[in-house]
Parts: C-alpha cells; sequence; structure tokens
C-alpha cells in the first residue's frame, strides 16, 4: 500500500511510501479501503475548539475557592552573600498570610542529579539578579508585592562573574559556587574517537575557525503559573510546566514528601521551547506555603521574572579544527566549546556535551576530538531551549564548511554530500544511525529553491546548510532503567480513556496520541478522551523535550492499544464464532460487532478492561560507554536541510530574509498540518536568533527583560517559507514517524549567514548578525583586512587530557 | 460602580481606578479567555475590541470604559456557531500552543471588519502587534486570509 499523499501546503516527497511489515506488525487495520485512516491526515489539533473559543483554561486561568497569592523577592544583585533577611515588617501588613525563606526548605535540587545547586529560596547567597530569597502569600497579589518590599535583606556584595573570560580567571572574591572549589568552572568534557592526530597528518588541508553564538531566551507567551493544594496529606500542584516528572521528583525531593502523597498536573500550556523543563523555584515555594497555611497558593510570574527563570539558550563560543584531503573527505575534525552557563547547572552538563555530540550524526568523520567547558557566571541560569546545545556548534559547523570549501575550490553542497552519513551505519562516536534522508532532504531543498543555478549579485545572496536531531534522548536525566513512556487505555461504559504522562505544550501531543489509538482501535479521535501529564493519574512520561514524545509515547500508545484491540478481537470472536484472523477492526465495529457491542462482549467476558504499553530506547542505540556517552544516543535522528535567500543592504547593513526553503526528514507525518506548524515555527525561531533574538547583560544586570526590547521577528518580519517533506518511514517510529519539534531550527542559523557571504563576500561569524556587525566587516574588507566579524581567538582552557574512546570495528560501523 | 457591555451583556461592576480592564474581565468577571503575556503592552496576548477597535486590554482603565462596547474571544462565536476567523484558525494549524490566539483574533476581526479583502500585506500589518512565538505567522496569515474569503462567498 501506498502513504497517503497528506502535504496540506508541503510537497511530499515520498521515496519508499511503503509501511514496512516490521513497522506495522498487523495488517488488519489496514484492511478498510487498504488505506491508514487517521494517521497521515491533515486535521486540526482535537483542542482546537477550545482554543479558538478562549475556553482552555491555563494555569493562571485557574483559581481556587480561597486562593492567596504569593510573590517572590528576588535578588537585585548579581553576586552577594546574605547575612540575614528581616521579614518582620513583612508579616505585619495587613493581608499577608505568610512570609517564608529559605531556611524552611534549604534541600537543594536541580533539574539534572549531576548539577543539584538550587535551593527554592536562597540561604547563603545570591548568584545573579533575578535569583529568588523570600516569598510572601497574601489575600491579593498586590498585597503581596507590596509586602516584599517590606522584607529587608542583608547582603554582603561579591565581586560579580560576567563573561567566559572572566570565569577562567582565578575568582576575585570567591567562586560562584562552593563546589566547584577554586575556580567557576562548571563541567570539563574531553574526548577522543579514532586517532585524530593521525587524521590531520594524513590532510591535504588543515583549517581553523572561531565562532560565536549569542545566548537566547525561549519568550513563550505564557508566563510560568502554578497553584498548589494541600488536603488530606496530599499535595497537588497544578503548573504550566513541560515535564510534570520533573517537578513531582523536586518537590518530593524538597519537601520530604513520599512521591506517592505528591501529585502534579500539568495544566495547558501557553508554550515552552525548553523554558518549562526544569522544576522552578516558584513552584516548590507554593506548595510548602500550601502546607504551611493550609490554603491554596497561586503563583504566577511576570514578564520580567520569567527572563530571570531564563534556562535559555547557553552563549557559546566555539573554536573548530577541521582536516580534508583534496578531494574534500574529511580526516579527522577537533571541536572545541565554552559555554556560558549562568548562575547554575539546569542541564547544562548534558548542553555541554551536547554542543560535541552530533557533529559525527550529520558528516562521516574517521577521527574527531571534542573538547568541551561550561562555567559558571552570574547571570540568570542557561538550559535546554529548542534545539539543545546542538544549534550552537551547527551554526559552527556549517560554516566552518563553507569556508572549507572555498579554499578547496569546491561546491559546499558537494563538499558536505562527500562526508554525509549512511543510513544503517555507527557513527565514530558510538551513535546508531537507522533511517537517514539526509541526501534526499539536500536533493529536495536544492531543487526547490533552485540554490545550485542561483545568479551571484551583489547584496543578493542565497545559504544552504544541513543538521541533524534526536527523535527523544536515549537516557533519562536521572539513571534508571524504567520505560520513558507509559500509556494505560481504559475501554468500558465510559468509552475510551487513553492515559499518558505526555505533556502538550502546543506541539499536539494530545492529538497524536488520539490519532495512534484511534486508528489502531478502528475509531475516530474524537472517540478517544486523553488524560494526560498528571501524575496523579497517569503512567509516567518523562517529559516534553528532546523531540521525544511522538516517538516515545507514541510508540508506547500503539503496544497499548494493540493489546486493547487484540482483547476485543477475542470477545468479539467469541461472541459472533467468527475467526480473529479474519476480523477486521476499522470504521467503529470489531469485525462484526459494533465498537460498543464488542465492548460489551469483552466486559462480559474479562470483567475490567485496560491494557498497557511502554517504550524504553532499544540499548544497541549507544556504543561503548564513557562519561557522557548517555548525551547524543537515540532511537532514531531526523535530518534538515534549508536554503535561505535574503537581501543584505551594504550601505545600511540591513538583512532583508526574502524566502526559506526548508526540507525534513520526518519518517511519515502523522498530521502533516501539525507538522507544517512545527516546521514553519522552527524557521521562525531559527531567523530570531540569526538575526535579532539576544539575551545579553550590563554588569551583570539582564540589559531588556522586556518583550518590547528582547527583539523577536512579527508578522511583518517574516519570509515566506516553502516546507517540504520527506517520509521515509523509520524502522521503529510509531506508523515510521520522526521528530520535528527542533530539528528544523537548525539549518536556519548557518544558512542565513552563509547566504549574507553570498551576497556581501564578508562572514558575520557570530550571531545575532546585526546591521552593525555586517557593517564592521565591510569596513574591515574596505580597509584591507579580514572581510569578517567574530570572535578573533579561543581562551586558553584547562581540558583535562582526552578520554580515548575507540572507534566502532568495521562490522559494527555498518549496522 | 462601572457600567459596560462586554460581548453584547451589561454588566456594572466594581473597579478600582487603577485597575485595567484586563483584570476587570479576567477576575472581574471570569472571563479568562483573555490572556497576558507582558501586562505592559509589549505582547498583544490581551488585544480585545473596545466600540470595535482593537486595544491591549492590559492599558486600558476604568475611565476609558464607562458604557463602552468590549468584544473578547468569548463573543466571536454566536452559540455553537463559530466565527469564520475561528473556523480558519482550526483548520489551517494557526493556533498552536494557543495563548496569542484570542489576542490575534480580535486583532484580525478588527482587521476584516473595516477592510473585507485584505491583501496578505495588510494582514501582516494588522497583526504586527501580537506576537505569536509558535507559528511563524505563516498559518495565521493564511487563515485570515481564508476566513476573508468565506465572509465575502457569506455576503
Amino acid at each position: 500500500m501506498s502513504a497517503p499523499r497528506g502535504g496540506a501546503n508541503g510537497r511530499l516527497a515520498s521515496e519508499s511510501a511503503t509501511i514496512e511489515s516490521a513497522t506495522i506488525e498487523s495488517a488488519t487495520i489496514e484492511s478498510a479501503g487498504g488505506a491508514l485512516r487517521v494517521v497521515g491526515k491533515a486535521m486540526p489539533r482535537v483542542d482546537a475548539v477550545s482554543k479558538v473559543t478562549g475556553r482552555t483554561v491555563y494555569a493562571d486561568d485557574l483559581t481556587f475557592p480561597g486562593t492567596i497569592h504569593c510573590v517572590l523577592l528576588r535578588s537585585p544583585h548579581p553576586h552577594a552573600r546574605i547575612r540575614g533577611v528581616d521579614v518582620r515588617e513583612a508579616a505585619g501588613v495587613p493581608g499577608v498570610v505568610a512570609v517564608l525563606t529559605g531556611a524552611a526548605m534549604p534541600t537543594r535540587f536541580g533539574v539534572s542529579p549531576s548539577s543539584e545547586e538550587e535551593q527554592a529560596l536562597a540561604t547563603e547567597k545570591v548568584r545573579y539578579v533575578g535569583e529568588p530569597v523570600a516569598a510572601v502569600a497574601a489575600r491579593d497579589e498586590a498585597t503581596a508585592r507590596e509586602a516584599c518590599k517590606k522584607i529587608h535583606v542583608d547582603y554582603e556584595l561579591l565581586e560579580p562573574v560576567t563573561s567566559i573570560d572572566q570565569a577562567l580567571e582565578v575568582p576575585m572574591d570567591e567562586p560562584i559556587h562552593a563546589a566547584s572549589k577554586d575556580s567557576n568552572i562548571h563541567r570539563l568534557a574531553a574526548l577522543e574517537f579514532g586517532d585524530v592526530e593521525e587524521g590531520f597528518a594524513a590532510s591535504d588541508h588543515v583549517r581553523e575557525d572561531v565562532f560565536f553564538y549569542e545566548g537566547s531566551t525561549h519568550l513563550a507567551m505564557e508566563e510560568h503559573s502554578a497553584t498548589a493544594t494541600f488536603a488530606d496529606g496530599q499535595l497537588t500542584v497544578w503548573s504550566s510546566t513541560q515535564s510534570p516528572h520533573n517537578v513531582h521528583r523536586a518537590l518530593s525531593s524538597v519537601l520530604g514528601l513520599p512521591m506517592g502523597h505528591v501529585r502534579v498536573v500539568a495544566t495547558p500550556h501557553g508554550g515552552g521551547f525548553g523554558g518549562k523543563v526544569d522544576p522552578c523555584a516558584h513552584e516548590i515555594v507554593i506548595a510548602k506555603l500550601a502546607m504551611t497555611t493550609g490554603r491554596p497558593v497561586k503563583c504566577t510570574l511576570t514578564r520580567e521574572e520569567v527572563f530571570y527563570n531564563h534556562r535559555g539558550r547557553h552563549p557559546v563560543l566555539m573554536w573548530v579544527r577541521t582536516g580534508v584531503t583534496r578531494d574534500g573527505r574529511i580526516r579527522a575534525m577537533h571541536f572545541r566549546t565554552a559555554l556560558d552557563g549562568g548562575a547554575h547547572g539546569s542541564l547544562g552538563a548534558a548542553t555541554t556535551y551536547y554542543t560535541g555530540a552530533l557533529q559525527p550524526a550529520t558528516y562521516d568523520l574517521p577521527a574527531y576530538r571534542f573538547e568541551g567547558c561550561r562555567v559558571f557566571t552570574n547571570k540568570a541560569p542557561c538550559g535546554p531551549k529548542r534545539g539543545h546545545g546542538t544549534p550552537q556548534p551547527r551554526f559552527a559547523l556549517e560554516l566552518h564548511l563553507d569556508k572549507l570549501a572555498e579554499d578547496l575550490g569546491m561546491d559546499p553542497v558537494e563538499l558536505r554530500r562527500r562526508n554525509y552519513v549512511r543510513p544503517n551505519s555507527r557513527t565514530v562516536n558510538g551513535l546508531r544511525i537507522t533511517s537517514c534522508a539526509i541526501e534526499n532532504v539536500t536533493a529536495e531543498v536544492l531543487a526547490a529553491s533552485g540554490y545550485s543555478r542561483r545568479r551571484r549579485r551583489d547584496g543578493h545572496g542565497q545559504g544552504f546548510a544541513v543538521s541533524a536531531y534526536l527523535c527523544g534522548a536515549g537516557s533519562p536525566m536521572y539513571l534508571n532503567r524504567m520505560p520513558h513512556s507509559e500509556v494505560n487505555i481504559e475501554v468500558g461504559r465510559g468509552g475510551v480513556t487513553v492515559l499518558c504522562g505526555a505533556t502538550d505544550i502546543g506541539q499536539g501531543s494530545d492529538s497524536v496520541l488520539a490519532t495512534l489509538v484511534a486508528e489502531e482501535l478502528g475509531l475516530e479521535r474524537e472517540d478517544v478522551r486523553l488524560v494526560t501529564g498528571d501524575t496523579g493519574l497517569t503512567p509516567v512520561d518523562l517529559g516534553s523535550y528532546s523531540s521525544r514524545v511522538t516517538f516515545m509515547a507514541g510508540n508506547a500508545a500503539i503496544e497499548a492499544a494493540r493489546k486493547m484491540r487484540a482483547t476485543l478481537v477475542a470477545a468479539a470472536a467469541e461472541r459472533s464464532g467468527a475467526q480473529p484472523t479474519e476480523m477486521t477492526v476499522a470504521g467503529g465495529k470489531i469485525g462484526p460487532l459494533s465498537f460498543e457491542e464488542a465492548v460489551v462482549a469483552a466486559e462480559e467476558l474479562y470483567g475490567s478492561l485496560g491494557s498497557g504499553g511502554s517504550y524504553a530506547p532499544p540499548p544497541d542505540i549507544s556504543g561503548s560507554k564513557y562519561r557522557g556517552s548517555a548525551v547524543g544516543p537515540s532511537p532514531a535522528f531526523s535530518f534538515s536541510a534549508a536554503v535561505v535567500d535574503l537581501d543584505a543592504d551594504r550601505v545600511t547593513g540591513e538583512v532583508r530574509v526574502n524566502k526559506v526553503w526548508i526540507a525534513h526528514d520526518i519518517g511519515r507525518a502523522l498530521n502533516p498540518l501539525l507538522v507544517r506548524g512545527q516546521v514553519e515555527g522552527g524557521v521562525y525561531m531559527g531567523l530570531g536568533e540569526a538575526l535579532m533574538e539576544a539575551q545579553v547583560y550590563r554588569n551583570g544586570l539582564l540589559h531588556h527583560p522586556s518583550v518590547l526590547e528582547y527583539k523577536t521577528p512579527l508578522s511583518t518580519d517574516m519570509p515566506e517559507i516553502e516546507h517540504l517533506l520527506v517520509e521515509q518511514p523509520d524502522p521503529e517510529g510509531p506508523y515510521g514517524a520522526k521528530e520535528v519539534g527542533q530539528g528544523p531550527l537548525l539549518p536556519v542559523v548557518p544558512a542565513v549567514v552563509s547566504a549574507i557571504h553570498d551576497a556581501l563576500g564578508i562572514w558575520v561569524d557570530e550571531v545575532p548578525v546585526t546591521p552593525e556587525k555586517v557593517l564592521r566587516a565591510l569596513d574591515s574588507r574596505a580597509k584591507g583586512g579580514d572581510p569578517r566579524t567574530g570572535p578573533r581567538a579561543f581562551p586558553m582552557i584547562p581540558y583535562p587530557p582526552c578520554v580515548k574512546v575507540a572507534p566502532p570495528d568495521a562490522a559494527s560501523a555498518a549496522l | 460602580m462601572l457600567r459596560l457591555r462586554v460581548n453584547g451583556e451589561s454588566y456594572e461592576t466594581l473597579a478600582e481606578s487603577c485597575e485595567t480592564l484586563l483584570e476587570i474581565l479576567r477576575e472581574r468577571l471570569g472571563l479568562t479567555g483573555t490572556k497576558h503575556g507582558c501586562e505592559l503592552g509589549e505582547c498583544g496576548a490581551c488585544t480585545v475590541l473596545l466600540d470595535g477597535m482593537p486595544v491591549l486590554s492590559c492599558l486600558v482603565l476604568p475611565d476609558q470604559l464607562e458604557g463602552a462596547e468590549v468584544t473578547t474571544v468569548e463573543g466571536l462565536a454566536e452559540g455553537p456557531a463559530l466565527h469564520p476567523l475561528q473556523e480558519a484558525f482550526m483548520a489551517l494549524g494557526a493556533s498552536q500552543c494557543g495563548y496569542c490566539t484570542a489576542g490575534m483574533l480580535l486583532s484580525a476581526k478588527a482587521l476584516v471588519d473595516e477592510q473585507p479583502d485584505p491583501t496578505r500585506e495588510e494582514i501582516r500589518a494588522a497583526l504586527a502587534g501580537n506576537v505569536c512565538r509558535c507559528t511563524g505567522y505563516a498559518s495565521i496569515v493564511d487563515a485570515v486570509a481564508q476566513a476573508t474569503n468565506t465572509m465575502r462567498g457569506a455576503r
């Protein structure tokens, strides 16, 4: 059978559209006309009516009777010791119900067990402007805000550390974290796969470059908000989180409650992009206040507070050295990164490794050395943002290859193609690559854009880049061997209910679950009731991060649905006398019975009807085990290619993007309408980071914590986007599907800078590209200097000796 | 005592002089469909119509509201019949996380009420005060264009 031609707006470039029998083991579901009925159809999201009518209840729309409101007092200093906190005056303000300091819950926490250094309210010192120090709960927000002003904190100011260079020096007063001993280095990584020096020696040409990628923030439209209740020994927190599981663990740990006494409900979500993956201070504070006051407690952050909470894109300085043969084959690569992590760890240890992990997942590197360093600075903590640690090295790597191609007098696309990873192979750092349409996305985007035939003219250019991304992190954030995602299905007189911890953050994971279960049970999506993101009711899902939900929750849903289908088929066979093997499950029927009749039969025969499915990545996705080997492996990789067409003005330095072509290796588009939204949204966010978005500081103070001054592309800034979906089903993906939430952002940023080079002959090796940087490069060229703007040097970093990891042997390199 | 009409219904409500229309809608009238993303007039999420004109409800004070007619997202549909803009937003995936949607819909309604056949540039310009972080705006512009086609066809 052939796959549905579902591309609503994108052209579908389906090369091998047949579903492998291994993917869909049962043919019965395809019997209704021989086609998938729900999967692959462009349909509105399942919660679309609520969203367009304003009926969706987001976290801040939820207020329980008797709710009191919490406001956090935040540090005005980037680095200071706390000598004392005097809350007496604040506690006496009429309307104040409770005042809280960190002494009430000193236990440290963090999203990653390797960096648990945060406190919900700081006790000994503050490490960034905006770090929470105390909290007031009052009858209304205004009273709580006023009372916060009456809390007196005695600070002893310390010299702030505000740059990577400064963080690498000996601390002036004291290190930001005592645990990092006498330095502000948070994490060092040094890995070598294969013999890099031998590779350089065998190269005809070796080139070095330095790049810088500025930090940026998520700017989800919804400000973080949460409400907590504590009743009958049970704590419940409703929060706009991307991972109720992470919040669940942190609450249990900091508040000393058994996991079974804590319930976290992820409310419908007004955007995350990585900014709501970490457990947050306010979630813990309101839980504590609910426990101490017995009242529902609510806290909604202001936009300024969201900027301080951050966890956004790390600023990363990068150095890369690559050796190639005359014919463009890469022999060795050495990549160094330095990450400005801000004041806390967040997921930064993983981010550090991610700045090195995926270079070999795009290009077949025979030898590769990666050295990474993350430093603490007195700024809002960086963490995971869409693409987590990979947009920065992607930017550097793609431009570096452009420059190598120029050195060799070779077409930059051809240079890349000669080094592309192959399907069913293992990379030098042990990553298992299965389905891989990198060639196809390249061909598609080149054909659509006419990149290779473009006419060069001054001020107009096109740029090309490719990328790879994970379909879910292969390892959980904390070491365990349990499933990453679980789905329960309950069927009875109340219909079909799907329970899963997956959290719809706007990407449409609820719609994916409904689609898959409806397909498997022969129903329509509206026949499937969803209960998701609720740690008290649903089995676990680790959260909406690392583009994992479609792949992992999707496979768990299919497993649960197939078990339920088998039960219903068996019951229908018993009742009707038909053979189970002859039964079709489609159109609301199980064989000769209606779905409802089959449920009655099954309930009569077996009693309560429930089924479960779970997913954990297969063990062979990674190669050797070494420190850091948990970062990179994934059950599948998606590949994206972009061409950007733009005009760049040599007088004003302004860049105007005319059009972006983006081709994405989706495996299968389960719902092309939602896929389009993810692709275009990724391109949009990439353009923002390429041209304007920057979370920057002056003397430790965030330069512009407001929507107005933090520049993002508006409707009038956006170019036309043409998206092309390549559908080659992945053997392990749900109906062959792969990720789409993060991959399409990645090639956009380097493609913009490459196009500026095409237009003006200059390199802007630093994003965001501002008119001023363009003019500086033009000016430098006019004066006979480097036609370039960007960092000049990479700092001396005390990397440890490399851990040498043997590359996979030839037998396992080709799977 | 403030008297105003919201979505065709008359309300009398207490409001402090510094209380914003956003707060009155969400906290006094229980109309939480109108969202806030900054409360400083920067993001457009709280856009509503005031006597047919799009305004940022986080910047409107009671003094400007006496006797006014306010339209929020809750007032777009007529009973179960959705407004063509809402239908188009659903059909084309113009609402992802949905947090900017209410403001987008009302900015779009102000445009199409005034200009039944807008160009794509006019649509983009009318929505330039509404930030969306999910869609990249393309599906939103498409949806407004499709809705205007539907509305012209119905006329």
